[in-house]
Order: structure tokens, then sequence, then C-alpha cells
């Protein structure tokens, strides 16, 4: 065991198990994966992308590009979780990836022998030919081979949730910098949120030996954020990470709710996805250290510095028994300290200045530490780290130890100031990039902005965090900014030991080495988008955290640039990896998007129905009785039934729109194809309405009840359209037209009732002196009434079927009311309920156009309505109807088809061709948009858009299918193939 | 992206639909070069990298159409008013009567 036998924020009393690759382990409260892992002497934890060599724990943070690992099993797998953030807990089943048969015998470590046809560029260069080997071959392999971890093989049994908030101040990283802008902004009263990925706030206090006012740091951070807690106006988010910056101050952020629990406790999510609106934020988002690259710096053992004393610090664990510290900055040398000091062996610092701050070497000497200046790791031994080759002052030694602590400086976590297309800027100073442009009403505070002192975070963290409150209207005087001591932050640019030895890493995750990336400046890949693209730096999960700096560094000194001249890339959100569940949230499988049912929806479920969904609604496609197996038959039997006798269905998904005021006449002048303002008052009439490009839009009845009321009816697909259509009619392109309009498609169940007997079911529903006589309600009818005994009603003679028609409508609630009511009046005409199937059957053998034929390719004149059309007023779309193309005589128009063998069956989609005409685009006449099996002709019947179509009836064509392989000759004839005369719905 | 309807106040623009340009108006239909003149009104778009008035309607609220000024580089929005205001503002005869040949 590695575990210190004191210090640490870990709860001692709290011991947790968990497995690691099917051995047990255990940690405690307030562990990481990683830091558990290293307290039980696990040090090998994976193995790299493409190379699979053995790989260890590398840093104590979001940054971590090899202790990727497999977390939990079955169904709640989830691979390529960095262990370093995931949060211990009793019962944790954690495996290893990217191995095979195990993490200690891997044999596709035989990549290694192949590392020379696997650098930079290799894609593009090994596997060009033959063509046919890549999907066959190549491929296969190079997954297998190069791949993370597995998902997990059944749907994810946990819940994710989306949630909306807003807030005045958003601080985003709640380090010193943060605490003190979240304590500055709640303190004068603005609604804060302070969100931090870790579940202990604090940041780097909990990692270092600082104090603050005298007391150790990381009890500073617990009282700041107990007073936070106990604002009632300050919002903490810890485990929550702010991902992305969007457009008007919208943040998106990632709450991982239950992930540091085995399973959500009952009806919570695991992970709620936040869209936080903020009117102002402060990015204190830290900074991360970076490595120095040199042969073996991928070895088990070599770990960043800073993470070296988080583990020490934080976690109390020693990652090693015996450390050497390769620096280029002063903060490493503090960090070997703490490590010293923690009672771990420190065998060297060796640093790569010629000249060190006196006094840090002064207090290295103090206690022992060997202090080695003007020095380099030039190679490093061991499958574990046994020892590691220096270069110091001219001379070569070789120091065992088991754990070499690297830092090359800390670069500012500039990732969210990127959001918005800002670049950031370099600073020789810190030898680092800062933010350069910022999305606007973000200030950066702390070592993200550079300001790497403890002393400059607590006091540009409190000005940043008061001037955001002060801009909203929230003055307050600055806190007292806590004292500390000034710390030296001295660093000297340093990227690569060149002269070292064994492959030197630059990008761990993605396996890029130096050498790939002279690879790249020598066969022209130079520019760091270039750079970037050709080797695969920093394009891991990881984003280059801590390769991207040094990569381009590396670059830079190949082509003697600046690192202001080569540049940098920038990021992209989101910050971290967010999970599909969370942006998914609750729409998946059924709840995927909203379901509408209508009116009758339990009463016609009750009565067997069977569903399908139209778009948003559910509704009855048709009606088995017991003993029927095939849905054609029960189809068959239904439109049988309302054809012989009377049958209902609910239209309630039509869109309904309800129009007053004294220019509704006029207004529907302009938007339909035919005249409405002459209606007279209680009749209905059939309208098209065109795009103002000339193409059918959508069809309908309107019906006028008083003389400035009109009620519009829609399709189902385009009720929403309509609506909106007609408020930009009245906003935009009329707006002295004095008419109000109002979506009723909700407020009104209707139920068409058809059939020869319709009248006399009707009759028997409707309140004693309404009068749905021939006289009282004829064709076209509209009227007010009421029924049920007082349930106000809308009574319309219309029909769809053919036959004789009506469609009554009440207020939704008494939808089934009245379809039961109208089932206990038919009983004795076996009156029928019918689905859509039917009422699709019977509007093509009555051949009226439907949401194929609508398809948004079609006139007006294509459909046959084109002396529906007045020529008396200007509609919407007149004028582009006219153009040339769209009245076209060649245009395909609307004609109906049979079957030459009445045996054969007609298939929608399929194309017309001359007969004997060859099956090319050149020959295509046009195509069957509906087909129907009529159960009144006792064959398939169809309609289509023909070439010439109405000149052409009694001609034969070719139906031509070659997708499901139908070809077969069809008769065409007119688009009514049931009383073309209309005598059956005038009756 | 957040959109100030004049009428709801600050909305999420996913409460809103999009529908594009609000500059051009609709032509005469009795201007004998009428079909010209509708297919820039329907077709004929700029692309301007920069301020951009536009049609919004705001369908999950007020259901009113809403003429916003955003940006099209930064998706910053300078400001937001009613069709009906804009069009008064405007002082035009852009939405022209059908019909009247004037």
């Amino acid at each position: 065991m590695s575990r210190l036998a004191k210090g640490g924020l870990i709860d001692r009393a709290r011991s947790l198990a968990f497995t690691f690759d099917g051995r047990s382990y255990g940690g405690h409260a307030g562990d990481t994966l990683a830091s558990a892992l290293l307290a039980n002497d696990v040090r090998l934890v994976g193995r790299s992308f493409k190379y699979h060599r053995p790989r260890g724990i590398v840093s104590a943070g979001a940054e971590e590009p090899n202790a990727l690992v497999e977390l939990r099993a079955g169904a709640r797998r989830e691979p390529n979780t960095r262990a370093t953030v995931a949060e211990l807990f009793d019962g944790l089943d954690a495996q290893s990836q990217n191995r095979w048969p195990s993490l200690d015998l891997d044999l596709l470590s035989v990549n290694q022998l192949l590392s020379p046809f696997l650098g930079a560029g290799f894609y593009y260069k090994t596997f060009m030919w033959p063509a046919a080997f890549w999907e066959k071959v190549y491929e296969p392999i190079i997954r297998r081979a190069a791949g993370l971890g597995r998902m997990a093989e059944a749907a994810d049994p946990d819940h994710y949730e989306k949630a909306s908030t807003f807030c005045d101040v958003l601080v985003i990283g709640a380090g010193p910098a943060g605490l003190m802008a979240a304590l500055a902004a709640g303190r004068a009263g603005a609604r804060v949120i302070l969100a931090d990925e870790d579940f202990l706030t604090g940041g780097r206090l909990n990692a270092e030996t600082r104090e603050i006012d005298g007391k150790p740091a990381a009890e500073w951070a617990a009282r700041v954020t107990a007073e936070l807690a106990s604002l009632p106006n300050v919002r903490l988010m810890t485990r929550t990470t702010v991902f992305g910056v969007y457009d008007s101050g919208t943040y998106g952020a990632l709450e991982r709710v239950a992930d540091h629990l085995p399973v959500p406790p009952p009806f919570q999510p695991r992970q709620r996805l936040w869209r936080i609106h903020a009117r102002r934020a402060v990015l204190a988002a830290g900074a991360t250290e970076r490595p120095v690259v040199f042969g073996g710096n991928d070895r088990p053992g070599v770990m960043l510095a800073g993470a070296v004393r988080t583990y020490v610090n934080r976690f109390a664990v020693a990652p090693g028994r015996r450390v050497a510290v390769f620096a280029t900055n002063d903060d490493a040398w503090r960090g070997a300290l703490d490590i010293k000091a923690a009672g771990i062996e420190v065998a060297a610092i060796i640093d790569v200045r010629r000249a060190v701050a006196a006094s840090l070497v002064q207090q290295a000497k103090a206690e022992g530490i060997r202090t080695l200046l003007d020095g380099r790791v030039t190679a490093t031994h061991g499958k574990l780290l046994t020892a590691i080759d220096i270069v110091a002052d001219g001379r070569p030694e070789r120091i065992a130890v088991d754990t070499l602590a690297v830092s090359g400086g800390w670069s500012p976590n500039v990732h969210l100031t990127c959001h918005h297309g800002g670049k950031p800027a370099w600073n020789g100073a810190i030898a680092a990039f800062v933010p350069g442009t910022v999305p606007p009403l973000l200030a950066v505070a702390g070592a993200a902005s550079g300001a790497f002192t403890l002393g400059s975070a607590l006091t540009d963290g409190a000005a940043q965090g008061a001037e955001a409150a002060e801009a909203l209207g929230f003055p307050v005087p600055l806190p007292d900014v806590p004292a500390v001591a000034e710390e030296s932050v001295a660093i000297a640019p340093f990227w690569h030991v060149a002269d070292s030895r064994g492959p030197a890493f630059v990008d761990l995750q993605n396996d890029v080495t130096a050498k790939d990336i002279s690879i790249a400046h020598k066969e022209g890949f130079r520019s760091v988008e270039h750079l970037k693209r050709y080797t695969t730096l920093g394009m891991a999960t990881d984003q280059g955290r801590t390769s991207n700096v040094t990569g381009l560094a590396i670059m830079a000194s190949l082509t003697g640039a600046s690192i202001p001249e080569t540049g940098t890339t920038i990021f992209r959100p989101p910050y971290t990896p967010v999970s599909l569940g969370a942006l998914g949230g609750h729409h998946r499988g059924k709840d995927f998007r909203a379901v509408r049912l209508t009116p009758t929806h339990e009463w016609a479920k009750a009565r067997g129905a069977v569903f399908i969904e139209t778009g948003a609604w559910l509704r009855a496609q048709y009606f088995p009785r017991p003993g029927e197996t095939d849905w054609l038959e029960s189809v068959n039997r239904e439109v049988k039934a309302v054809r012989a006798s009377v049958g209902l269905i609910d239209v309630s998904t039509f869109g309904k729109i309800d129009l007053q005021g004294p220019d509704v006449g006029t207004l529907l002048d302009r938007v339909y194809i035919n005249t409405f303002s002459t209606l007279a008052i209680g009749k209905a009439r059939y309208g098209v309405m065109l795009r103002e490009d000339g193409l059918v839009m959508d069809d309908g009845t309107t019906a006028r009840l008083a003389p400035e009321h009109y009620v519009m009816t829609t399709t189902t697909a385009n009720a929403a359209k309509v609506y909106q259509h007609l408020e930009f009619c009245l906003q935009v392109l009329w707006p002295d037209l004095d008419v109000a309009i109002a979506s009723v498609s909700e407020q009104w169940a209707q139920i068409a009732l058809a059939g020869p007997r319709a009248r006399d079911v009707l009759a028997r529903v409707v309140d004693a002196g309404v009068d749905v006589s021939h006289e009282g309600l004829p064709f076209m009818g509209a009227m007010e009434g009421s029924v049920l005994g007082g349930v106000k009603a809308r009574l319309f003679r219309l029909s769809f079927s053919g036959e004789l028609g009506f469609e009554i409508a009440v207020p939704a609630r008494h939808g089934a009311e009245l379809a039961q009511a109208l089932m206990n009046a038919g009983e004795t005409f076996g009156i029928t309920p019918y689905g859509i199937e039917a009422l699709g059957v019977m509007r093509i053998e009555k051949g009226h156009v439907s949401g194929n034929e609508l398809s948004g390719q079609t006139t007006a004149r294509d459909l046959g309505f084109g002396r529906m059309a007045s020529t008396k007023k200007d509609y919407i779309g007149r004028v582009m109807a006219g153009r040339p193309g769209l009245v076209d005589p060649q245009r395909p128009a609307f004609v109906g088809f049979k079957p030459v063998d009445p045996s054969q069956r007609l298939r929608a989609g399929a194309h017309f061709l001359k007969i004997g005409a060859a099956a090319s685009l050149e020959n295509d006449e046009g195509y069957m948009t509906s087909v129907a099996h009529s159960p009144h002709l006792g064959h398939w019947i169809g309609l289509g858009l023909l070439q010439r179509g109405p000149e052409r009836i009694g001609e034969r064509v070719r139906a031509y299918d070659p997708v499901r392989g139908g070809d077969i000759e069809v008769e065409i004839c007119a688009p009514g193939f049931i009383d073309p005369e209309g005598e059956r719905l005038r009756g | 992206m957040r959109i100030p309807c004049p009428y709801c106040g600050e909305r999420d623009a996913h409460e809103f639909s999009y529908l594009g340009d609000a500059t051009p108006a609709r032509p005469d239909p009795a201007a004998p070069d009428a079909q010209d003149r509708f297919f820039d009104y329907v077709y004929l778009r700029d692309n301007p990298a920069g301020a951009h008035q536009e049609w919004w309607y705001h369908a999950y609220g007020c259901r009113q159409w809403v003429q916003v000024e955003r940006n099209t580089l930064t998706h910053a929005v300078a400001g937001a008013r009613l069709a009906r205001d804009a069009r008064d503002a405007a002082g035009d005869a852009a939405g022209n009567v059908p019909g009247d040949a004037s």
C-alpha cells in the first residue's frame, strides 16, 4: 500500500471496495479511481492507442491522456472514462481497455515493431491499394488494433435530464479565483452560479500546501464554500462541467448527478444537461500543466509534477517511493518540497535552467535534495520506471527512481474563451498562451488568464466578480483579499530533449512522437492546422490538453519561427466529452418526440384499434375484429360497411383555424386560388392555397358561419404551417386587414360520419330543432347547433369518402362521448368505426388528392384544379404559377390508373413509361402517387401524375418499379373510380 | 441564441422559427414585369456578412412575426420589433394590395 499515514482530504473512516480488471482493491471516500489505484500500487493502467505501449497515470485531472478505463459492467458499461476524474464508489467495477489478452501481456504490442510504418500520415501512405482491401482487410484490422473501450451492448437503463436556468453571474471554476469571484458577486446580492467539474471546491488549493490568512488553504476554501452555500442567491454546482459558451450568454453544462454512485437514486437522473443563461460570466478555469518531451517519457511512473503533488497532498498517496523531479520552472520545486515533506524520498531535482532562485535551491538543499541545474533527462528504464539517465552540467548519470515528476510549465485553460472564435495570444513571460479575444460578457480571472500566483488569483477573482456584479447594478465594496505569501513563478521555455533516446511522445493519447512532428515538417505539413491533421496531434478525446503547445513549440523550433508566428489551434465545445445520453435527455425511444392523442383515443383503444403515427399524432389505423388476420381484411370490411351503410372516423387531427373580422373574406381570397368572399353564410367550400412560388401548399374546406366569421380546416400535416402563413399575411404582408385568427385544432373534436345511413344516425344525436334534412343541411352546408342534449356543435355536410357525409365538431372534452353516442344511434345500421387506412382507400376510390399528391412539387394545374383558380383577383402564388415551366402542358398531371390484368397489384412510386420504351430517365413520364385495393371494384387502383395524363384516358402505359421488381401494364382512367357524378354525396 | 421578443421579452431562439431576409417586399402583382419581380422576391437573397434584418416567428410564444436585426458573423442581436411596427416605421406600402394596379 502507498497510502500515507496522515493527511489528505479523504475520509479514512469510510472504506470503499472496488475492482480493477477483476482484482479487488480498497480505497476511501474522497478518492478518485486513479488515486485509489496508485494507493494500491497499480501503476500500469492502460495500453496506448496505436502501439499498445504500457501506460500509467500521468495527471490528476481532466487532462489525463493515458488512464482511460471502462467503468461499470453490462448495460451501464462506459468506455474511455478518465480514471483521474472518476470518483470512487463502493463496488466500482473498472476495466482497462485496448489490450488483449491482458493488460500485462498485450499481444498487440507487436505494433511497436511496426512503428516505422505507423508514423505520421500512415493512413495516407500505407493502406492505399488495392482499393478493395480497404473495407475488407485494412479497416477491420485497424479498428481492432487501434481502439479504445467497448460500448455497452444493451440500452442504457438510466435516465438523463435537460434543464435550463438563469443567473446574473456564472462563475466557472471554484479554485481560489472562482471562490473569490463568487464571494464578491454573491455578497453583492447578484444571483450567482458557481460551477466546478470536481466534487470538491478549492481547485489547486487542495493539491498544494499553501496558507491563506495563516491557515491551510484547503480550510479557507471550505470556509468560503460554506459561506457561499449559506447565501440564498448563490447556487453551488459541483460535479458540473461548463463545457461550452454559446450565443447571447448561454452556457452548456453537464452535471454528473449520479456518476459517483453505483446506480442513480430513485427518480434521479444519471446526468443532467444544463442550459445556463448568464448575464455575465467569470471564467476561473485554472491552468493545466504540460510535460517536457524526452525519450521514454511515456513509461509508467513518469507523471506530471503537479499531479504527483496532488496525489500526495489531496489524496495522501505516494505515487512512488523514490522520486526525481524534472523541471523548467519554480513551481515544480515547491512540488518537490511538498513530496519530500510527505516523507517520500526525492532523489534529485533536475532543472533545465542554469540558474534558479537561490531561496529555492537553499530550501531544497536544506531538505537534503540534490539539485542538478542545466540538466536533461535523456532516457528512462524499466517496464515500470526503474531508473532515468540524465545529463547535468555536461555530466551523464543514471539515477534509480520509480517516479519521475515532470513539469514543463502551465498552460491557462483558455478553452472556453475560444468558443466564439477567439484566438489565444502568446505570453512570453509565462511561456504560455493566454486568452485573446474572449466571448462577450465573459471575463477571465486567475490562472486561466495567466495570473499564476495565488495572491494574484485571489485579487483578480475578487475584482472580476465584483465588476460583473456592479455592471449589473449590484454595487459592492470589494471583499478583503486574504493575505498570502508571494511565490515565484519563473520559467524557462523548454519543450524537447532533442538528444534523448527512445520514442519521445508529444501526444500520449494518440501516440504522436516528436519524430512524427519532424516527418510532418519534412513533408511540408508545417502550419498548425496541417500538423494537427497529418499527425493527429491533439485530436484525441483529451483535445491535446497536455500536448498542443509542446507540439507546436517543437514545430516552431524546426521551422525556426517563433511560437506566436507558428500560431495555435483553437478549441471547440465541448470542453470535456459529453455523453450522447445527456444530449438526448428524455428524448429517446418512444419519448423521442411528443405524441398527440385524438379526443377519441381511449375510446378507440377500448375497441381494439391498431394505431399508427401520422406526424406527431397517433391515429386509429384500422379496427380489427376477432378472426381477422390481415389488415387488408379489416380495411376492406370497413370500406364496404361505409359504402353499404354507415361508418365513423375521428378527423380531429385536421388543422382548424377560426377567422373573424370584417376583412376575413378579403384575406381568404388572397390566400386561396378560388374565391371565398362570396361564400354564402352557412356554406362551406373546398379551397386550394399556393405558396408564393406557385406550388400547392395545402387544401381543405372553409366554412362561413356568420358574415364576419369563417372556420378553416387544413390538412393534418400542414396545420401549423398554414397558421404561420396566415399570420405572416396578416402581420407582414397586409397589416391593414382587420382580421383576428386563432388555432382551435385542440379545442374541437371532429367526427366524420359517412355512408348512405349517415343522416339517419346524425338525426338521432342532434337536439330537437336541429334540422339535418337535405333541405336543412344541403351538400356543402355548415351550421351551428347542439347535440347530445345541449352540447354545442358545428355541423358540416362534407364528404371525403364520396358517400353522403357529415362532420360533427364538439368541444374536445365531448369527443369520445359523441363517438359513443353515434355508435349507439347507428347500432341498428351496423355502424362501423373505421381508421385512416379505410379513409385512404375511399379517397383514392373517389379520386381526391391528399398528402402524396400535395408533395410541394405540384401545381394546382397538375392536380386538376386549374379551372378552380380565379382570374378575377390576385392571390399568393398566382404570378409565379404562371411561369412557363409551371404551365408547360408536358408537366405530369393527375389521373387514375388500373391494372390491365386485374389480379396485379399496383405500387406507389412506380414510374410510367410508354409501352416498349426503355427504362431511362429520358423516357420517364411520371409516377404513381397513391394506390389502394378497392373492395368496391375488387382490384387495385392507383392515382398518379402522368405527362398529358388527362388527354390519354384509355391509353396503356408501363408502371415500372425496379426497386421492388414490378413491371406491369396499367390503363389510364379518370381519377374517380366510384360515383363519378357525385350522386351519393348529394343524396 | 436569445431573441428579445417585443411582446414576451427575451426568449430562447428555440421558441422561434426562422424565415429569412426581412427586406424584400411583395411586389405589385399588376406590374407589367410582375413575374420578374416576383422571381426576385421569392428566390433572390443577399447573404451579408454582418448586420441582417430577418423575420422570426414566435411560434412557441405570442405567435407574432418579429423583425430581428442579427449579425450573421457573431449572432449578436441588435434589436427586434413586431412586424406591424416595422412596417409602420418603414413607412412604405410594401404589402401590396393584390389587384390594386396603382
